[in-house]
């Protein structure tokens, strides 16, 4: 589903990734775990589009384009879904209006028909429940006036309304407490199937225990450089970062 | 008559003004004509030489030689042309202006309801004291040569009064229509709108014209007066497009516990300046000033916001906002005087502006005045194009960046609108601003 080969880029003349390869098949999670600076942020806003980040070497092929060709809105239209880490506010626009946009833009692209208010409010209303957000936030500006843990969810309820085919999330565990933690995780395992992948970029092990990861990946100073299964993560928490750095001291 | 001098752009109004002044009319009336017309000649006009006139070059207007409409016109304008801008299916109280004077014929509700009356200026016999005792008494400290030629014309405009503990559920909506005959014409409404104590009241001022491309002037003068505990609730539409200018001074004093909220929504035009003159007189009372405006191509808008605090604990807002496109330009200015003695004042305000376009400039001033030392008084400005992150934002949710642009121009500016509680109002400039950005 997505294949990335020795991707290297660049923000404002700096070297942050440099050389990360990752391969995701279909109905697989990939946690990216690193400490802070290794490029993770980085990595899911290069994979989201952000032009702000200049790739310099390497390939990105998702469902079979070359995604690094296409805009941001061609990739989310393709199925490429970022949870951002710090989610911008939206003057003036409410939630239900900003997210009836986006999705009859991707129907659009997908030749289908765009869902009028009344369907739209009733699938908004499912999936509300469903990640468990008051619906009062549907009439609410985006983003604006909510809580760390509401930005947080919000995007969560973003990715059920667009169904996304590869979710990207970025440290979206990072300012919750243990309930809303339980609350996005849910979400999140709720929308897992055969057909949807997700990359999870986390700096702690503690999401891992609720999303439970296929591959863990350590990135480090813009590279993975150490993949395995969901123990690597318990094995990160409990030595620390340091170890990945004498390691690679070492080798 | 007194001499004008100083300004070759003045004597063209002279033979007018001369004309005016010898019609018989309330005795207030001659008496403010008269002080006007003896301002008017002292008066220079104003230039950027001036410190609030720095940013806005009325030149265009003085140098044009407006015919000033001195009588109603012939105009043909029936119910049905003037649907678009009234509110026909609201049970309002509608006095429709057509250059300058009133239209009985196309005007609703000028009988009035209990506590509540409404007359023309032009209609006025002058002997009503509620009246005549603020009739030309608000201007003192905002005197241009534009409201001293106001006030030496003075022939039509709204009169309202709303006596004590009165609170009509309508709304009394002023309607100014212009039209063209041919020429660059002028007018000059003078209102006056009292609120005696513990009244409550709902004003909507609309400017607007019959046909937008044509040069006109309009130079409007509204005093208010706001009695103990008295609430306003003023809303303003100034959308008579892109061929007009538009100078209108609007000055308010405010009794003890008194409240006034104004929102003033300007779409656009040559030079527009929409002066607002508030004086906090009496202990604890509040105002809340508001502006929207959104120019295109070749446009001016300007905002001068005066509030004095004359008395303790008193509050006051002044939030504008402003969407500028092409090469247009914007003014801003929100002067606080906190006289002595005028203890616990706290006043904020903000001036926010998005540009959508690099040729569009905006300029904002705060300036504070404070001479007591338990206040409290902030000010802010933004200023800067949509920023790309959120756009970005859109983006990823499989919005293009012309529509993620368009809806953050959109949101920014409605804001303001949302804000507003008059529901017909409010859709009505919802859905002007959203068609004004919407993407394609």
């Amino acid at each position: 589903m997505l294949s990335v080969k020795n991707l290297h880029a660049k923000v404002e003349g700096n070297p942050i990734l440099r050389g990360i390869s990752l391969e995701v098949k279909p109905g697989e999670v990939h946690a990216i775990m690193g400490p802070n600076g290794s490029g993770k942020s980085t990595f899911a806003q290069v994979l989201a589009g952000n032009e702000a980040y200049d790739v310099t070497e390497g390939s990105v092929t998702f469902l079979g384009e070359d995604l690094l060709e296409l805009p941001a809105e061609e990739r989310a239209r393709l199925g490429v879904f970022l949870a951002f880490q710090y989610p911008v506010e939206i003057a003036g626009i409410s939630n239900a209006y900003f997210l009836q946009a986006g999705l009859n833009e991707i129907r659009k692209s997908h030749g289908l028909e765009e869902l009028d208010s009344m369907d739209f409010r009733e699938l908004l209303r499912e999936k509300m429940e469903m990640v468990a957000i008051d619906p009062k936030f549907a009439d609410r500006p985006v983003n604006q006036g909510f809580s760390g843990g509401e930005k947080k969810r919000n995007e969560i309820l973003q990715m059920a309304v667009l169904e996304p085919r590869l979710a990207i999330l970025d440290e979206t565990d990072s300012g919750l407490d243990i309930d809303a933690l339980r609350v996005v995780s849910e979400g999140v395992n709720k929308l897992r199937g055969p057909d949807r992948s997700f990359i999870i970029v986390t700096h702690y092990q503690r999401l891992l225990n609720y999303i439970v990861p296929d591959y863990v990946h350590v990135l480090f100073q813009g590279a993975i450089v150490k993949s395995g299964d969901k123990d690597l993560a318990l094995e990160l928490e409990e030595k620390g970062y340091d170890w990945v750095r004498e390691e690679l001291a070492t080798a | 008559m007194a001499e004008v001098t100083n300004s070759a752009e003045k004597t063209r109004y002279l033979s007018e003004l001369a004309e005016v002044s010898e019609r018989s009319a309330p005795d207030a009336v001659r008496a403010v004509r008269a002080e006007g017309l003896r301002l008017f000649g002292e008066l220079e006009y104003p230039h950027r030489r001036m410190e609030a006139w720095r940013f806005t070059n009325v030149n265009p207007i003085v140098r044009t030689p407006f015919a000033t409409v001195t009588n109603p016109a012939q105009h043909g304008l029936e119910r049905p042309d003037l649907a678009r801008f009234t509110y026909p299916d609201q049970d309002w109280i509608e006095l429709v202006f057509v250059d300058g004077f009133l239209a009985p014929e196309l005007s609703r509700g000028l009988e009035g309801e209990p506590g509540v009356r409404v007359l023309n200026l032009a209609s006025w016999t002058g002997d009503d004291p509620a009246w005549v005792d603020h009739f030309g008494r608000r201007l003192n400290g905002s005197s241009s040569a534009f409201t001293a030629l106001n006030a030496a014309f003075s022939l039509d405009g709204a009169m309202v009064h709303v006596a004590r503990d009165a609170a009509p559920p309508r709304p009394i909506h002023l309607v100014y229509v212009t039209t063209t005959q041919g020429k660059a014409s002028a007018v000059h409404p003078r209102n006056l709108v009292v609120l005696e104590e513990n009244a409550r009241a709902t004003l909507v001022e609309t400017y607007v014209a019959t046909d937008p491309s044509e040069v006109r002037w309009t130079n409007a003068v509204t005093e208010a007066v706001l009695g103990e505990g008295a609430d306003l609730y003023r809303v303003k539409v100034l959308d008579d497009g892109p061929g007009s200018f538009h100078l209108a001074t609007t000055a308010v004093s405010q009794g003890r516990s008194s409240r006034f909220r104004s929102f003033v929504f300007a779409f656009g035009g040559r030079i527009d300046r929409d002066e607002l003159c508030v004086d906090l007189d009496g202990e604890g009372a509040e105002c809340a000033l508001n502006g929207l405006h959104l120019t295109d191509d070749g446009q001016l808008m300007d905002n001068a916001a005066t509030i004095a605090h004359k008395a303790p604990r008193c509050k006051s807002w002044i939030g504008y906002k402003g969407v500028l496109d092409g090469k247009s330009n914007s003014v801003f200015m929100g002067r606080i005087d906190v006289h002595r003695g005028a203890q616990q004042t706290d006043s904020r305000q903000l001036n926010q502006t998005l540009l959508l376009s690099d040729k569009a400039t905006v300029n904002t001033r705060p300036q504070l005045e404070i001479y007591a030392d338990d206040v409290k008084c902030t000010h802010g400005a933004t200023v800067g194009p949509p920023p790309e992150e959120e756009i970005f934002y859109f983006r990823t949710r499989g919005m293009s960046e012309a529509m993620g642009r368009g809806l953050l121009t959109y949101g920014f500016a409605d804001e303001v609108v949302s804000e507003l509680e008059i529901a017909p109002i409010r859709e009505r400039l919802d859905r002007h601003v959203f068609e004004k950005y919407r993407p394609e």
